[in-house]
């Protein structure tokens, strides 16, 4: 946190252990300790290397169709009677979600680093689907850890990395849901840690991991500040991105930390409500300890057991989050706020129906809080919301709870 | 009556070594299946031939373990376990025995949670004798090593396959007591150990250091074990411990005086193994 102060940036972290002041870190096994710093070394001269750069922004250009658009959604707008709602669409990527401008990223360092072999862990199936996806497009091998329950309600992602020549390994153990399939996906990687080469999904786990997704992220922040200029001539008043583990946020987010008149909102999933003790909201219902690698916010109980989280969304249902959203929240910088799923099926019903644009569940979040706030601010305020994933893969799940809530 | 002796552990590998044989540390989980089933196991472990206790401190999230020390995780938990419990269970083994040392074993956010020097003070007077914590590297040792270190209770390193020549040296400081060797590339319970690797592994450890080389992580049965006590200074033995309380559990998942009775006779089968060893 000193570095940090002393350079009067609230983007120079983490510091050379990873840590966001008391975040982030490298909580893994002693099996896993010379893999971790191998990427961290690996990552340091990727980063460092401007031929890396060239080849991921081939791929974003003509594989993953980058730059997204940032759409002024002019429907829901007049709709709302307020700020001006700008959606960044990074649900227009290949494969349909913000997940693959990271895969790219780390599928590059790892062949860079010689290994053919990859292992990812998945909520919604949507970082799933872009690891198979890239290594059916790079000649690797790939597994995918994924909760039996995210297996259930995600049918058509298991379908499409099936298809891409994944194997898909469900997971029974604890909730059945993103949390386990994490740990199982690092079980395995310490049985295959000379070998494989874990593509982890979110801005969590043990150092560098936090730091190297979140800057492969920026790319969502870095684009909607030149194309929001473009449009408006200025930067936006406020922004905000769903959070689950809290990579899509942080890719929008980090390029904007510096700039103080920009408000920034994360909205968690407060599942049944925050009251209900059955949410995935971290921050809000949780406190720090340590999991997956990192310290950080998480949803324990007063013994240090980790509880079960709910959401609706897949993507969101993780008890834990990136420890640098941890240390925003702790500065203050970012407002931490929520939404329940009843919220977030009412904003995926909307949005639907007034631009024309199925949302995942996980934005649809995002979507929900912007209702909340969006009428009562002036016209001339920019709001730009991450629209971070389609919700083709949520239909199936969502729609008879739709027809229940008479939304259908 | 109890407290903390510094010297239990050196004493325990002092006798070993005058006897010219290997010790044999069982890993149990506390709470594991019910606190008074989990307290007559504890107990009964020394008088079956265990010379240490691993003992586990349950965790909800295992990640270096395999399916059947998270299942004996899982199964404590659920019976109510806690921190505070498992530092009542080893206050409760320290009444009638003051040399067989207990080395409390888990991951580090129950502790965290508990209060770091809370903890120690708690672990040291309960008389804890060290502490192996599965998600603390050498990189954080400013979180629990140090404090303990400081307390005096020693902090005991894993080593494994993946630990190369360059890192031993980081992996041997501020530690005390002995270095537990992982045998395999894996989480406990999945491989057997391979012994020709065990034997160069701890032939390279033992270069670098004059601390006992526990091995643990893939011993199942006497004859694994035997051939470990052949190049190490311990046998570590802990899923096939748990699964045969598993296996003998009642239809309705509830420990019983069997249950101690089939954790006794496997302990003794594997200490008659490891004693007879270099014979």
């Amino acid at each position: 946190m000193a570095t940090t102060a002393a350079l009067n940036t609230l983007r120079a972290g983490p510091d050379e252990n990873g840590h966001f002041g008391i975040f982030g870190g490298r909580y893994v096994a002693e099996t896993l300790m010379p893999l971790i710093l191998d990427v961290e070394k690996s990552w340091s001269a990727a980063k460092a290397d401007p031929d890396f750069w060239t080849e991921l922004r081939w791929y974003h250009k003509h594989y993953i169709g980058r730059p997204s658009p940032l759409y002024f959604a002019s429907r829901l707008t007049a709709h709302f009677g307020g700020a001006k709602l700008y959606f960044k669409r990074d649900e227009l990527n290949h494969t349909g979600a913000h997940k693959i401008n990271n895969v790219m990223g780390q599928a590059l360092l790892a062949r860079r680093m010689g290994k053919t072999k990859i292992i990812a862990e998945t909520g919604a199936g949507q970082h799933g689907v872009a690891t198979a996806t890239a290594c059916a497009l790079f000649d690797m091998e790939c597994e995918v850890f994924m909760g039996a329950e995210d297996v259930a309600r995600q049918k058509p992602n298991v379908d499409r990395m099936r298809l891409l020549g994944a194997k898909v390994h469900p997971v029974t153990s604890g909730s059945s849901t993103l949390k386990d399939a994490m740990n199982e996906a690092l079980r395995y990687w310490v049985s295959k840690a000379e070998t494989h080469f874990y593509i982890i999904g979110t801005v969590a786990g043990p150092h560098p991991y936090p730091q190297m997704v979140r800057d492969f992220q920026c790319v969502i922040g870095e684009e909607t500040r030149e194309q929001l200029h473009e449009a408006e001539g200025r930067l936006p008043d406020s922004l905000v991105a769903c959070i689950g583990g809290g990579s899509n946020a942080m890719g929008l987010f980090h390029p904007f930390l510096d700039d103080s008149g920009v408000k920034i909102y994360g909205v968690e999933a407060a599942g049944h409500g925050l009251d209900s003790g059955a949410h995935a909201a971290s921050l809000t219902g949780g406190r720090p300890g340590v999991l997956h690698g990192n310290r950080t916010y998480l949803l324990q109980d007063d013994d240090g057991q980790i509880t079960e989280a709910h959401s609706i969304s897949a993507g969101l249902d993780y008890p834990g989050i990136g420890p640098e959203h941890s240390w925003l929240f702790e500065s203050g910088r970012v407002n931490y706020v929520s939404a329940t799923d009843t919220q977030a099926l009412e904003a995926f019903t909307l949005c639907s129906r007034k631009e024309g644009i199925i949302p995942a569940l996980e934005p649809s979040h995002a979507l929900a809080f912007v209702s909340t706030i969006i009428g009562d601010l002036p016209k001339d305020h920019l709001m730009v919301m991450n629209l971070c994933g389609r919700g083709d893969k949520d239909l199936e799940a969502v729609l008879p709870r739709l027809e229940k809530m008479g939304l259908l | 009556m109890s407290g903390y002796d510094a010297n239990r552990l050196a004493a325990l590998f002092g006798r070993l070594a005058e006897e010219n044989r290997a010790g044999l540390g069982i890993f149990i989980t506390a709470g594991d299946p019910d606190p008074d089933t989990s307290l007559a196991i504890l107990k009964a472990m020394p008088g079956a031939g265990a010379d240490m206790i691993e003992f586990g401190m349950p965790f909800s999230d295992p990640m270096a373990d395999g399916p059947a020390v998270q299942a004996s995780s899982q199964r404590a938990l659920k019976a109510g376990a806690s921190l505070a419990h498992t530092i009542e269970m080893v206050r409760a083994f320290r009444v009638d025995d003051q040399t067989t040392p207990i080395v409390l074993m888990g991951y580090y956010n129950p502790i965290y949670t508990h209060g770091v020097q809370r903890f120690l003070a708690d672990a040291i007077e309960a008389g804890a004798d060290g502490l192996i914590i599965v998600d603390l590297p050498p990189e954080e040792d400013a979180e629990l090593c140090l404090p303990a270190v400081e307390a005096g209770l020693p902090f005991i390193r894993l080593a494994t396959p993946t630990t190369n020549d360059a890192r031993i040296p980081t992996v041997l400081s501020n530690t005390s007591g002995f270095i537990y060797y992982v045998s395999i590339t894996g989480v406990t319970g999945t491989t057997a150990v391979p012994t020709d690797m065990v034997r160069t592994a701890v032939a390279r450890l033992k270069k670098h250091t004059t601390l006992p080389i526990a091995v643990g992580f893939g011993i199942s049965s006497r004859e694994q074990a035997a051939a470990v006590a052949r190049v190490a200074d311990a046998a570590i033995v802990g899923s096939a411990v748990v699964n045969t309380i598993a296996a003998n559990l009642d239809a309705e998942g509830q420990g019983s005086a069997g249950t101690v009775a089939a954790v006794v006779a496997l302990v003794e089968d594997l200490a008659a193994g490891v004693l007879n060893a270099r014979a």
